[in-house]
């Protein structure tokens, strides 16, 4: 289970809606699976970034900087998927890191709406879902973005 | 004297969870059979069947992609930091 604080969730959300239609994406920062911040980083897709992202090397390199000086750890990425759902792609699947959390973002006709979570399996074979909680600024947690079908491309 | 390379977060749990790593070599390419030879399992991790690097791992010496230097035969000297960083990208995928 990954839990966003409710400013990396807004975070994550309002960055999709700048950007729409082109994707955006960031870093997650934090702790074990509470990520404390979303990095928001240039999407560098040269073509497509409606439907690519691409994080260039030096904004990785930043990213695992910000997450050192933080004295906390990278936990993995979010990008958009501008009116597509929040389920993974086969491009997703081909690009994706073990022990990374990939969060993804649907923004439907410019509204943030579902975001969900995505982990690579060992054998890179498909993606498991885990579930998304938000901690609200009062400490109490909502649940958020579950999808009820199996993943799928 | 050893030089400093920079192990990604996805990598870690292949060279004891350390953040650097030190070896030895005077080019990119020594420097990394060097490290792959103590941490055997970061190496398919880093080379594919036939022994190039990976396309989806860019290598950088200080601020400098060695794709755009010599690949690995670009030299490393005494202070240089070598960075192993991971490609991130994906996407909603083809156009519906
Ligand atoms: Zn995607």
């Amino acid at each position: 289970m990954l839990t966003l604080t409710a400013g990396a969730d807004r975070g994550i959300r309002r960055h999709g809606r700048e950007t729409y239609p082109y994707e955006c994406c960031g870093a997650l920062i934090g702790s074990g699976e509470r990520v404390v911040e979303a990095l928001a980083l240039p999407n560098a897709a040269e073509k497509e970034a409606r439907r690519r992202f691409r994080v260039r090397p030096t904004d990785y390199l930043a990213a695992e900087r910000r997450a050192s000086e933080l004295g906390a750890g990278l936990l993995g990425f979010y990008h958009s998927h501008p009116d597509h759902p929040a389920r993974p792609s086969r491009y997703d699947l081909e690009h994706a890191w073990p022990g990374f959390a990939y969060v993804i973002v649907a923004v439907d006709r410019g509204e943030p709406a579902a975001l969900t979570s995505w982990r690579l399996r060992e054998d890179r074979s498909a993606f498991d879902e885990e579930a998304v909680t938000v901690a609200a600024e009062g400490g109490a947690v909502k649940r958020t973005g579950e999808t009820p079908c199996p993943p799928g491309f | 004297m050893p030089t400093r390379i920079l192990i990604p977060t996805p990598l870690r749990g292949y060279a004891d969870q350390q953040e650097v790593v030190e070896a030895e070599g005077a080019t990119v390419g020594e420097l990394l059979a060097n490290m792959t030879a103590r941490y055997g399992s970061l190496r398919k991790h880093l080379y594919n069947e036939d022994g190039k690097l990976r396309s989806f791992v860019a290598i950088y010496v200080n601020d400098d992609d060695i794709r755009f230097l010599e690949r690995e035969a670009t030299p490393v000297k005494d202070g240089d930091t070598v960075s192993i960083i991971p490609s991130v990208a994906g996407g909603a995928g083809r156009r519906a």
